[in-house]
């Protein structure tokens, strides 16, 4: 008996877990026809929202790959002093409210920010831009690759890069050649937490880039504001924004997958 | 080594979250919570009548007016609707979620520019071109009274208006935010929103054939959990220490004679 009460509480547990995380996910789907979902795509409102959201996210997760990789590279390899703090610095942004975030980014980059005056001398606006929807989403969602990155690399053998300079690669070279490779598949999850999270984004977008159609307002900025006056409609786009973020969770890690297979060993 | 420090780390988690939840505990006190819904731009006022309440202590969710509506029809049930508008609350009436709707307040719609700013001096200066402006988002009540205000204007002055719009906020809240930071140069929002502001903005009156009627209207919420108190507050707004709050926020009282809506 003993020994049978420990896995069934593990199972109790999972179910719990699985049905109170899956269930508002279903409720959309079954609130929402069909036609519904269909018809939500034919809004030029809502397929404004999408569009935006999916430039914006994508031009976010270029900068966060770009100098990600090799930041979170740098972290995982070198040990130096400070390096504790600084790793918790990279990843305070994880555990901020997106208003504090928000907040945080207009007392840095805002009209009146530290580096406002600055930047507007050198004709950059942020504020109610596009541009600022990206840096809000940079700023949020950096942290969960930079995170995985650290992981992966740190997960990579030392021998290897090593036999890979022995042989005269030089460091650049097994960065791109072996380590990058290597550490892919962490890299390729760091990416898909990164741009669920970018997808997703609400308050510091809405507190740092303001809401307007087809400039800053992104898919779940068009959810909230239908939310009142269309709840269907909401539903119909939040049912879209769930199969997005699915199709791109599931095809990052499928790729993953073949990188994992393909990596040598 | 590693062992029992990280059981230290688990254990200082616990502590904080059985502290927090401690903390969140204590506010209670013993007296039953009204819980009331009410537009953002009530902030202010709400927030010194609730201090002043005695019948019960009181808990404030300031929103959009229209947020807040939907989450009744989709169930929630707070005690007390205040609304920006009088269309929500008398939808909701209709519809049976809410006790009979009373006016309690009239407000007035401005141009709000930050305090020494001088790009905007009238509704005209609004279409200059490179002027930018918040509004409200079509759906709450502060956007539906600036497209209002919008409407009256010679098409091309509107279209050249609509065209500076730079943000349209979930709330009053939102336009303020936009305006105390510098993002934009004008806002529509209420006279009291600049009386709240402390100084940090300045309001350029509209022409006052342009002027929206913005009457705020109340009502208890049908299954609200503490409908004696509920009708005890929006008593309170319509004359009492709650009059008195909205009044010293700038709010005006509603013409004498009104019905309920």
């Amino acid at each position: 008996m003993r020994g049978r009460a420990f896995p069934m509480l593990l199972t109790a547990a999972l179910a719990l877990a699985l049905a109170f995380l899956a269930l508002p996910i279903v409720a959309i789907f079954v609130d929402v026809a069909p036609g519904r979902v269909l018809s939500s795509l034919g809004d030029p409102e809502a397929t404004d929202a999408l569009r935006l959201s999916l430039e914006t996210t994508a031009i976010a997760m270029a900068v966060i790959v770009v100098v990600g990789t090799p930041a979170a590279y740098l972290l995982a390899t070198r040990s130096f002093p400070g390096r504790a703090v600084l790793v918790t610095v990279v990843e305070l942004p994880l555990v901020l409210p997106p208003a504090v975030a928000g907040i945080g980014l207009l007392a840095a980059l805002g009209p009146k920010g530290i580096l406002g005056p600055a930047l507007a001398d050198s004709g950059i606006q942020l504020v109610l831009q596009t541009a600022g929807v990206v840096v809000a989403l940079t700023f949020v969602a950096a942290p969960f690759y930079l995170r995985q990155g650290q992981a992966a690399f740190g997960g990579v053998e030392p021998t290897l890069a090593d036999a890979s300079r022995t042989l005269g690669a030089g460091e650049a070279r097994t960065f791109a050649r072996v380590v990058v490779p290597l550490a892919m598949p962490g890299l390729l999850a760091g990416l898909a937490l990164a741009w669920g999270r970018a997808l997703g984004e609400f308050g510091a977008t809405l507190m740092f880039a303001g809401s307007f159609r087809g400039v800053t307002q992104t898919a779940p900025l068009a959810i909230y504001d239908r939310f009142a006056t269309d709840f269907p409609g909401a539903l119909g786009l939040s049912a879209v924004l769930v199969a997005v973020s699915a199709a791109l969770l599931m095809s990052v890690k499928l790729l993953a997958g073949q990188a994992g297979f393909r990596a040598p060993r | 080594m590693t062992g029992p420090r990280r059981g230290a780390g688990m254990w200082a988690v616990v502590a904080v979250a059985v502290f927090a939840s401690l903390l969140g505990g204590c506010g209670g006190g013993g007296k039953s919570v009204l819980r009331v819904s009410a537009a953002s731009s009530l902030g202010l006022a709400f927030a010194a009548y609730g201090r002043q309440f005695r019948p019960a202590s009181t808990s404030f969710s300031f929103a959009g007016s229209d947020q807040l509506a939907a989450q009744i029809r989709e169930g929630a049930r707070p005690d007390v609707f205040a609304s920006a508008n009088e269309a929500l609350p008398d939808q909701l009436y209709a519809a049976g979620a809410l006790e009979r709707p009373v006016v309690f307040a009239v407000n007035r719609l401005v141009i709000a520019v930050p305090a020494g700013s001088h790009t905007v001096r009238s509704l005209a200066d609004l279409a200059k071109p490179g002027v930018t402006i918040a509004a409200g988002s079509p759906s709450v009540p502060v956007g539906t009274y600036t497209r209002k205000v919008l409407a009256g204007l010679p098409s091309g002055q509107r279209t050249a208006t609509l065209a500076n719009v730079r943000s349209e906020e979930p709330d009053v809240a939102g336009i303020v935010g936009k305006l105390t930071e510098g993002a934009v140069d004008a806002g529509f929002v209420y006279v009291t929103d600049v009386q709240g502001a402390r100084g940090a903005l300045t309001a350029v009156e509209l022409p006052a054939s342009l002027r929206p009627r913005v009457a705020y209207a109340a009502g208890v919420v049908r299954g609200a959990p503490h409908p004696a108190q509920a009708r005890a507050f929006i008593r309170g707004l319509l004359g009492g220490v709650g009059r008195a709050a909205l009044l010293r926020a700038g709010f005006e009282a509603p013409p004498a004679g009104q019905p309920g809506t």
